[in-house]
């Protein structure tokens, strides 16, 4: 199979990713969408590595793979907090820095 | 037969994406994003990429979706129309992702670059296992390692001051600062003595 049936998959996947976050209200979802994006991310990085025979690709991988780790946490950290707080998990509704 | 397991593996990929857009309910949600992350790492597999693709489905479709699982649990599963926002936006937003593929695909078919027409150049035996990819992290990327784990830390913190109990006095058998000096003082602690005090920083005593 050739490079580019790869960078192929990871463009879809990634455009699916774009349109969710701008179609989804559920902010859960919301991240779950970011997630698809730097997982296309990912696998484009790797099928570069794979066709320059270099493995520093993988290596930004695993770090992509960290990051989103750490956006997780984050997101669902500050989605909990929203729930503690009786706001509504609605990003049409959370409009104002001051719920 | 790396064909064969290339588009089964992308058909996962495809459809696992589609489905955590598309789906309602935000649990079966993350239940397709779990297949969309196992078939990305048989790609990954496919790729010759063992390591990242054992640390994806240990990482990810292990601890980062239990993660969600728990959040959705948690917050409830809100069943929710796709949009509610008007058709109107809805469907700009379709098209912004249509544009956005048919660049993508614009960009990549007419690449000049010769590498990615070929199955890749350069493999060698032992190309992404472990040990390379350790020896590498601890060698080369080593600032980007410990930068990384850093980060882990910083972000750790911040979600569970984030997502911790602000009002902590709802619940009568929490101590809070203000118990705690009134305990040591012998419970004779005045309004006049509290003024200015760590006691009236910790908000009114709840008695």
């Amino acid at each position: 199979m050739s490079i580019s049936w790869y960078l192929v998959v990871s463009a879809i996947v990634f455009s699916i990713g774009a349109g969710g976050v701008l179609v989804r209200r559920n902010p859960l979802v919301i991240l779950l969408c970011i997630e698809l994006m730097l997982n296309a991310a990912n696998l484009s990085l790797v099928a570069f590595a794979r066709a320059n025979g270099n493995q520093d690709g993988q290596i930004f991988a695993i770090i992509v793979m960290v990051v989103a780790a750490c956006e997780v946490a984050v997101g669902l950290g500050l989605i909990v907090a929203l729930y503690r707080r009786k706001l509504p998990i609605d990003v049409d509704e959370l409009r104002e820095l001051q719920g | 037969m790396a064909e064969l397991f290339f588009f089964l593996a992308a058909a996962g990929v495809i459809a696992g994406a589609l489905g955590t857009v598309l789906l309602r309910n935000a649990f079966y949600a993350v239940l397709a994003l779990v297949v969309h992350l196992i078939s990305l790492a048989a790609l990954f597999l496919l790729l010759r990429a063992e390591f990242v693709a054992a640390a994806q489905v240990v990482v990810y479709a292990g601890a980062v979706m239990v993660l969600y699982l728990f959040v959705v649990a948690y917050v409830g599963g809100i069943d929710q129309p796709l949009s509610g926002a008007g058709t109107n936006l809805r469907g700009t937003s379709v098209l912004f992702a249509v544009v956005l593929l048919v660049e993508f695909c614009i960009a990549i078919l007419g690449s000049g670059l010769s590498s990615i027409d070929t199955e890749g150049t350069g493999f060698f035996a032992g190309f992404g296992t472990p040990e390379q990819i350790g020896q590498l992290l601890l060698t080369k990327f080593l600032l980007a390692f410990e930068a990384a784990s850093f980060l882990l830390l910083i972000s750790a913190v911040g979600a569970v001051i984030l997502a911790r109990r602000r009002s902590g006095l709802e619940d009568p058998r929490e101590i809070s600062v203000a118990d705690l000096l009134r305990s040591s003082d012998g419970g004779t602690l005045s309004d006049e003595k509290e003024r200015g005090s760590l006691a009236e920083a910790a908000g009114p005593p709840n008695r």
